[in-house]
């Protein structure tokens, strides 16, 4: 049984309304192959739940989004998201901003099937102010102590993008930081991967390599053949991430009719096309990766 | 050690950041941002060796990674810090970051978020809060500020409270605020919060800089710390080490027009 599928009939799965994780962390390793599918698409009133890059912007950019539950949405180099701030500003979305642990807390709790995890994260802070849904529990033990009690963030569908999968849903990430993938991935009725290719088998004589795999394949529903389906974000070790691009996208925000014109110019024609409208696959290979 | 005659007031505050992680032993420290990250190497390159930085991606390093293109320099690798185990750090306390809010007040607590009167619709959004909230109540924190004036030190409370301070209005019945801040290193002085009830008080001014400057461009009052001085200047030897820490200048940029560290009296 192959797991094996189309960024189109991935897509076809998800539905109106439902609650979808992304993995990566801001301008890294983001599913933004399947993020375009998704522009392209007549899917709305979504929640996402995410460690915000520009897949955030986009989406909220083409009306796709209801709510949004974040810890942050920031391209890192470029701090501010411009597409969210707006979203933001115009109070067109719903938000659950949390701190950055709580999402991680959330994410754990709905992957292990409990309600809640214990944490002081929140105490003190907006958080608890502006998320009234948080509510805080007293420690059963002698200590007594008030904590959040962060509720599981459950997941109708994560989309994540790996290195290199097999049609087993066998996966591996490389690169320095393997975010909270694994965690999005739990959470989550389906999940769905993009994977810079999809080989026969990820299989190798060496254990150590192993270390780079993320998911179990029975957490995994489709993979998804996405050469370069992480641009204009960072993909370890293949490219990194296109900051001319990011800046081009960021600029798009302050003109008139700007999300259309970049919709139009780089994602309507299709996923075929991408590649060679952002400058060519040899091009997006020479991106430098990230040094901070 | 030969006290520097010609520096900059970027250079001047790095010196003095730097002193936030002095008795710090062997924390995970991250100085988020040019100035607090070259403050962080330069304590390590001097009289904190045993903190941990990382190259500002995932790994723990020894020698401090410099700013911007590497050269010839290349980062040699002595532990892996990905944001799963940075978690694992704050919440277990063993973490000590320098951080930049855009708002601070006299409780203590600091914006990151968003501007404005209404979380729904902000006037401004900004980064959200990120980790703060559980920086602030897991960890000690020090803030650098590049432009002391009342919008970034308010006189009411931030319109979003990211980092946790001393308004028990803010805490749930029961809970004792508890918030852990260490200097607060601006453009005109070094403070901190240890006066009585919290209060602020400047521990030193920045040469040319009198008390009155610094509360006239400050929303709350502030205390004189017992011993209250001018700030040091940085030593010949601190501003090599910064050299080899920023060989691009990024510390320039840093300060509007990178003024002289001792500025002509006022």
């Amino acid at each position: 049984m192959t797991k094996e599928m189309t960024l189109k009939s991935v897509v076809a799965e998800l539905r109106d309304g439902m609650t979808i994780g992304m993995g990566g962390w801001g301008p890294r390793r983001k599913p933004m192959a399947l993020v375009r599918e998704i522009l392209r698409s007549d899917l709305k009133d979504l929640t996402i739940v995410a460690y915000g890059g520009p897949e955030i912007g986009m989406l909220c950019a083409a009306g796709k989004v209801r709510k949004l539950i974040y810890g942050f949405v920031s391209m890192d180099v470029i701090p501010i998201e411009p597409y969210f701030r707006k979203a933001r500003e115009a109070g067109a979305i719903d938000v659950v901003e949390l701190d950055e642990g709580h999402l991680l807390l959330g994410l754990r709790a709905a992957g292990h099937k409990v309600p809640f995890i214990p944490t002081r994260v929140g105490l003190g802070s907006a958080v608890m102010i502006n998320n009234p849904q948080l509510k805080t529990i007293r420690s059963p033990y002698e200590d007594g102590e008030v904590l959040v009690a962060m509720p599981a963030i459950k997941l109708d569908a994560t989309l994540l993008h790996v290195s290199r999968a097999d049609r087993n849903g066998n996966t591996l990430t490389f690169g320095p930081d393997p975010y909270f993938d694994d965690l999005f991935a739990r959470a989550a009725d389906k999940v769905y991967v993009t994977a810079e290719e999809v080989v026969d088998s990820i299989a190798s004589d060496n254990p150590e390599d192993m270390k780079a795999n993320l998911v179990e394949p029975y957490l995994v529903k489709g993979v998804v053949n996405a050469p370069l389906g992480a641009h204009p974000t960072a993909s370890h070790y293949s490219y990194g991430w296109d900051l001319p691009h990011l800046k081009a996208y960021v600029a798009s925000a302050a003109e008139e009719n700007g999300w259309a014109a970049y919709f139009d110019k780089y994602i309507a024609g299709g996923e075929e096309s991408y590649a060679a409208s952002v400058g060519g696959e040899a091009q997006i290979r020479q991106l430098p990766l990230p040094t901070m | 050690m030969t006290i520097a005659k010609d520096f900059t007031l970027a250079e001047l505050i790095i010196v003095a950041a730097a002193e936030a992680w002095r008795s710090d032993g062997e924390l995970f420290v991250t100085g988020i941002g040019p100035v607090p990250r070259i403050a962080a190497g330069l304590a390590k390159m001097t009289f904190a060796p045993g903190i941990q930085l990382t190259d500002g991606e995932a790994f723990l390093v020894e020698t401090p990674v410099p700013l911007g293109p590497r050269g010839d320099f290349k980062p040699r690798y002595s532990g892996w810090m990905p944001y799963s185990r940075v978690f694992d750090s704050v919440w277990s306390g063993q973490r000590h970051a320098m951080v930049t809010p855009v708002q601070v007040d006299r409780y203590g607590q600091a914006n990151i978020s968003a501007l404005g009167p209404d979380f729904r619709k902000p006037k401004v959004q900004m980064l959200g809060v990120r980790g703060f909230p559980g920086n602030s109540i897991c960890h000690k924190n020090s803030m650098f500020l590049p432009n002391h004036n009342k919008r970034t030190f308010v006189e009411g409370e931030v319109d979003v409270v990211a980092s946790v301070g001393f308004n028990p209005k803010n805490w749930p019945e029961g809970v004792k605020p508890a918030a852990d801040l260490g200097l607060i290193v601006t453009d005109l002085c070094v403070f901190d919060f240890n006066g009585p009830d919290h209060a602020a008080q400047v521990l030193s001014l920045h040469p040319g800089v009198t008390f009155e400057q610094v509360q006239e461009a400050t929303g709350f009052p502030l205390l004189r710390a017992a011993g209250m001085k001018v700030t040091e200047a940085p030593t010949e030897e601190q501003l090599a080490i910064i050299h080899t820490l920023d060989p691009h200048g990024v510390r320039t940029t840093v300060l509007k027009g990178n003024p002289p560290g001792i500025r002509a009296a006022a």
